[in-house]
């Protein structure tokens, strides 16, 4: 150990450590300072950033020895200074934070840079902030909080009343993001809680053998406990789909890929860094691994699964119409092969959480999307009636469909209820990156069929997705995908299939569209090549195509409304032929080697679960104090649920949002509202909050005996009811109050009107779908195969906009992840298990984005809303493909178009 | 445990001397700006004792002599981005402005990036354009050695196990020398290169009277293109010099596939790095 003075946010502070920790742990666990994020211990993220002697600094790799006689200053320090009270407000206004988890070093880096700069150009933003990343809101919106930030931004005011649906109203939950005490899944473990560690498979495919687990115990200080499956109290299996469920929280005698997790250590807390993970007592025996979807449907490829046959775990199908008469001469026939590979969620929080036993009550607070999927799935691994367990979700920085999953939950609930101690486990990166689910690698066959006049005839897809180990949302993905496949076109045949394919890669799962991003690249992309081949202009050809109301889907479904498809691709009209033009500019007058090339992609996605039940379950009442309660359990992951619900709850209350507070969310109080998944929340959850709000008014205006148009005003202990000239006035404290003091409660569910698909693939999956179309202007170097992405323009169909600032910050964090998905990004086993070299889009890779918001105002959606999570990210690597193929004339069919990729495909073109 | 004392853990020495001392005891990580050391550690606690170079304050900043410069092995990214230098030095900058972000150029250092001895380290292949050397220190004494003798492979350099790097030597370059860096990465910021360029040209006379053009992460260490070199001295600066850049200049390059490319990829692209970093030192002449 060591003692050090250092000057902390102002103070002189003994430390005392050991010199060789980092900065940034010593802050978080020894200062309590956790406004410091932790994103991945090597520099790659910049979440720690801190101000060493007034320079940003990654604070994971400043070793704490060294800092006598220096200053640090914390995003604490920051905000009770008040240095950075404009910038806090500007992001507020701007919508530039939204899971929260970066923000901390973003305002800290900034501050760095308006100390020597007071009005920065938008490239003097980036070079300051390009150490941080961002994986949630595309950076567009970050940059212009800072460049707006010098002049004290206006504060967005509070949204009229009964007018807070449509609002710019500011993130209800944005301070603490803002200030560093927001409380995330590693941020709010007891002190004394145990350290919890994993010991994990170190190769694809293994056989292994447990030591003497008791020795090893004994002979290693400060160790209070080793787990292995014999310590499962019930059930040694979980899964997100109960019909699938297969994957074991502790191996048990064969890993099926590489960070499958056999044992758990649990050390007292000052003992887990030193513990030595390599001497854990385990013989391992490698065996043959099957990686790839080809070796695993090979007859003689080892089963992974025994009860699953050729290594498959399901098959998906959507047809109708006579797909093989219409690829016939007749025709205009296009055919093509695309892939693309494991995508990794690169979340800048990895995985954490607590758990604490008080008696026979299990509370885990945990970073995660789906509190009551967990309850269920802890109670049934731990042998528990699931009312035993309460879910307490932290703020989750960021989530992206894998926090659907269990991750740190049975571990940490496993050893705090069996030695009665809090226990707490946050993953390392490279942990993070093997253990958890990915997007599936696909790979996909796609023919089209049009006639000679460019009205499609046929789609026949087939894909094969790989699912990796254990089955996770695989099912989900091959039902969804058939349904998706052909984009939001109208079809007289069409066939779409699929398979989902076990191999001994990790897990793949929920990822921000299930499939359909990874379908619509080679739909897209296809459907450019057919536009060519008919000599039609592409945007016309999609036009002429597109799916209006009154026109079946592939799966029969016929909406009357809200279909907003050709709004979007005419709206994007004006755009392509300027940018087609500026092209043509360019390519003609600048550097050969230089080409500008234009691509557009359109999208859908249909709202929630595919046909299947999906409801949301809110409560609302008013407390004796005046104020309004909404329990609302849609967790928020950073794209709004809190303030969207808050929005539509003081609506259709007839309340400012500003008397409303929120409860949960919680499994024990809040009602269940789903998982945040499948771009469902302000679509289902939003209806039920607009029901439990409706009802709630109606039960209010009874109680003052009001008719059915009364304004209603909770105020201080009181409730006033405006009717037609009558002033009403309830004394709150006189009424019988619940334990949460409600004297008035209402509550409501929503369930999306949907049918189950028949064997074809026929039925209505989704009550909404979402449309969009992006349009790309790149700049490829076809020397170096590099691509400079100029402009982004979104239109979306949305529905109805219930927050535009937030909705402009799913898409433009959306596309930051197609970005990523099209130019960048493949999680290679064992190989690229860092965020240096699993490289994900920085703020100077994110273009300007211009966003276009249509409205078509949905039957289904709570004020006309649909959803908007994943439909963002849907069309821009599409969009990205089909213009790197206009500059260079070549498609390119396996994913991620690096340079060197982009460069070969170039030198085939030549 | 005593701070200082040389059988402990972990020691700050307050001067070289002290240092030297200490590393006389067995080996040592040495710990500079911690930008390697830390992320080699994500998952392991350090095994072997430190000593942190950061208290020995006359390791950091540039001095400059009669006829080189002296860069202290402490002297941060930022400090040579911020330094006011002659244009032969630009390259060096440019590369230092593009490592990792500036939360990593305001600790990572000149030295500690020499003693990882990565093939894609950014400060080699400038410091190669330049002719730089570097000045170790241990109880035995200093020697000075040109830093391409001291880069011996993959992560190898050629300091013993008692030595410290105290400085980066640069001798003066050729009056009117300007010179060049050119990166490729997969992103614009926190990217590992794929290929990096560095070049230097001195012209006398409407002529090329030095050139001096290395490439990084094509080999096991960054290197110099000699033949290269010989077949630009003496043309003339009108003469099309990037034309006469060809692939067999660069044959003696190694490189290997990895996850940011391929070697004929990165082949390819150097070769497309040193035609346009020769295209910007003739632009600025």
């Amino acid at each position: 150990m060591m003692t050090t003075q250092i000057t902390i946010n102002g103070s002189s502070l003994e430390v005392t450590a050991n010199p060789a920790r980092r900065l940034s742990d010593v802050l978080r666990d020894d200062l309590g300072l956790t406004g410091t994020k932790v994103g991945c211990d090597a520099g790659d993220c910049g979440a720690c950033t801190v101000l060493l002697d007034d320079e940003p600094v990654n604070a994971c790799m400043v070793p704490i020895g060294r800092l006598n006689g220096h200053t640090v200053t914390t995003i604490e320090g920051l905000d009770a200074s008040g240095e950075v009270q404009t910038l806090q407000q500007s992001f507020l206004a701007h919508g530039a934070a939204q899971c929260g988890i970066c923000t901390p070093a973003m305002l800290v880096s900034a501050a760095a840079l308006l100390r020597r700069n007071t009005e920065p150009t938008e490239a003097e933003v980036q070079d300051a902030l390009g150490g941080v990343l961002c994986r949630c809101t595309g950076y567009r919106k970050i940059v212009a909080a800072i460049t707006a930030a010098p002049v004290p931004f206006p504060v967005i005011p509070a949204a009229p009343s009964g007018k807070a649906v449509g609002h710019r109203a500011t993130r209800v939950d944005g301070l603490p993001k803002l200030n560093g005490r927001d409380i995330f899944g590693a941020d709010g473990a007891p002190a004394d809680a145990l350290v919890a560690s994993i010991v994990r498979s170190p190769h694809h495919r293994a056989q292994f053998e447990l030591g003497d687990l008791e020795a090893y115990v004994d002979n290693s200080s400060g160790l209070v406990a080793v787990f292995t499956a014999v310590d499962i109290p019930g059930n040694n299996r979980f899964g997100v789909i109960p019909a699938t469920a297969d994957q074991p929280v502790f191996a048990e005698s064969e890993a099926r890929f590489r960070g499958e997790a056999v044992a758990m250590i649990v050390a007292e807390p000052g003992a887990i860094a030193s513990l030595d993970l390599e001497a854990f007592p385990i013989t391992w025996e490698p065996l043959n691994a099957v990686m790839s979807t080809e070796e695993a449907l090979d007859a003689d490829a080892p089963r992974i699964h025994l009860d699953r046959p050729h290594n498959v775990l399901t098959r998906g199908l959507v047809q109708r119409g006579d797909v093989d008469g219409s690829l016939n001469e007749t025709n205009v026939i296009v055919e093509g092969e695309w892939s693309t590979g494991f995508i990794e969620h690169a979340y800048i929080e990895p995985e954490a959480g607590h758990a604490v036993r008080v008696t026979d009550h299990l509370e885990v607070s945990v970073s995660t999307q789906s509190p009551h999927l967990d309850r269920r799935a802890l109670a049934e691994i731990l042998d528990l009636e699931p009312e035993a367990i309460q879910i307490l979700p932290t703020s989750v920085g960021g989530g992206f469909g894998s926090k659907l999953d269990l991750s740190v939950q049975p571990y940490v609930a496993l050893a705090a209820w069996k030695l009665g101690r809090p226990v707490r486990l946050t993953y390392s990166r490279p942990e993070s990156m093997r253990a958890t689910t990915k997007r599936h690698p696909s790979q996909m066959k796609v023919r089209l069929a049009a006639s000679p006049s460019g009205k499609l005839e046929a789609m026949d897809f087939e894909g094969t997705f790989n699912t990796g180990a254990y089955a996770s949302w695989g099912p989900t993905v091959a039902n969804r995908v058939p349904i998706h496949a052909g984009g939001p076109y109208i079809y007289p045949s069409y066939r779409a299939r699929t398979t989902a394919v076990h191999t001994n890669g990790p897990p793949a799962g929920a990822f921000r569209g299930f499939g359909v991003p990874q379908s619509t690249i080679a739909q897209e992309g296809l459907f450019d090549e057919l536009a060519d081949a008919l000599g039609m202009d592409r945007l016309e050809f999609r036009m002429v195509n597109a799916l209006t109301e009154g026109q079946p889907t592939p799966t029969g479904q016929v909406f009357q409304t809200g279909v907003g498809f050709r709004d979007c691709l005419s709206s994007l009209r004006p755009h392509w032929e300027r940018a087609r033009v500026e092209a043509a500019e360019a390519n003609a007058n600048g550097p050969p080697f230089l080409k500008r090339g234009v691509g557009i992609a359109g999208m859908w996605y249909g709202c929630g679960n595919t046909a299947l039940p999906n409801p949301s379950t809110v409560r609302i009442g008013l407390r004796n104090d005046g104020r309004v309660v909404l329990f609302q359990g849609a967790v928020d992951i950073g794209q709004g649920a809190d303030t969207v619900m808050t929005q539509i709850c003081a609506d259709s209350l007839g309340v400012d949002m500003a008397m409303i507070v929120r409860i949960g969310p919680d499994t024990d109080t809040t009602p269940d509202a789903g998982k945040t998944s499948a771009s469902r929340q302000t679509y289902v959850t939003g209806n039920a909050t607009a029901l439990a709000a409706a009802s709630l008014r109606a039960k209010l205006l009874d109680l003052a005996g009001a008719a059915a148009d009364a304004h209603i005003d909770p105020g201080a202990d009181r409730l006033v009811v405006h009717d037609r000239g009558n002033k009403r006035t309830v004394d709150l404290r006189t009424l019988p109050a619940d334990d949460f003091g409600l004297v008035a409660v209402a509550e409501a569910t929503y369930d999306p009107p949907t049918t189950p698909l028949n064997e074809n693939g026929q039925g209505d999956p989704y009550a909404v779908f979402g449309f969009g179309a992006h349009l790309a202007e790149l700049c490829v170097d076809t020397e170096l195969g590099t691509v400079r992405l100029v402009r982004i323009t979104a239109a979306h169909d949305v529905g109805r906009a219930i927050n535009p600032t937030l909705v402009e910050g799913q898409i433009e964090g959306g596309i930051a992840q197609g970005i990523g998905l099209a130019l960048m990004e493949e999680y290679l086993p064992g190989r690229n298990e860092n965020l240096h070299d699993y490289t994900i889009p920085t703020i100077g890779d994110v273009p300007e984005v211009i966003n276009i918001l249509i409205e078509s105002n949905d039957p289904h959606g709570p004020y006309g809303a649909k959803g908007i999570g994943e439909h963002s990210m849907i069309p821009t690597a599409p969009a990205i493909m089909n213009g790197i193929r206009d500059a260079i004339g070549v498609t390119i069919r396996d994913l991620p178009a690096t340079p060197d990729t982009v460069r070969a495909a170039f030198l085939r073109s030549l | 445990m005593q701070v200082g004392a040389s059988g402990s853990d972990y020691v700050i020495p307050a001067s070289l001397a002290e240092a030297a001392e200490m590393l006389t005891g067995g080996p040592r990580t040495i710990l500079a700006g911690g930008t390697d050391f830390y992320p080699a550690l994500v998952e392991k606690p350090p095994t072997l004792p430190v000593l942190d170079l950061s208290d020995i304050s006359d390791l950091r900043g540039i001095t400059a002599a009669a006829d080189h410069y002296r860069v202290g092995a402490m002297t941060s990214w930022t400090d040579l981005v911020s330094a006011d230098l002659p244009l032969s030095w630009r390259g060096l900058q440019s590369a230092a402005s593009q490592v990792g972000s500036v939360q990593v150029q305001n600790l990572g250092t000149i030295g500690g990036n020499l003693c990882n001895a990565s093939p894609a380290a950014d400060g080699v292949p400038p410091l190669l354009s330049l002719d730089a050397s570097v000045e170790l220190v241990s109880v035995r004494g200093s020697r000075t050695m040109r830093l391409d003798q001291f880069l011996i492979g993959y992560r190898a350099t050629a300091l013993a196990e008692d030595e410290l790097l105290v400085a980066v030597l640069v001798p003066r370059p050729p009056e009117g020398s300007v010179s060049s860096f050119l990166k490729l990465g997969s992103r614009s910021y926190l990217a590992i290169s794929i290929v990096m360029v560095a070049a230097l040209f001195a012209f006398e006379n409407g002529r090329v009277s030095a050139a001096r053009i290395a490439v990084g992460a094509c080999s096991p260490v960054a290197r110099r293109l000699p033949d290269l070199e010989t077949a630009l001295v003496g043309r003339s600066i009108d003469d099309d010099l990037v034309a006469m850049v060809a692939a067999h200049h660069l044959a003696d390059l190694s490189p290997i596939d990895d996850v940011r490319g391929s070697g004929s990829y990165r082949s390819d692209a150097a070769l497309t790095l040193v035609r346009r970093a020769v295209a910007d030192c003739v632009r600025q002449s």
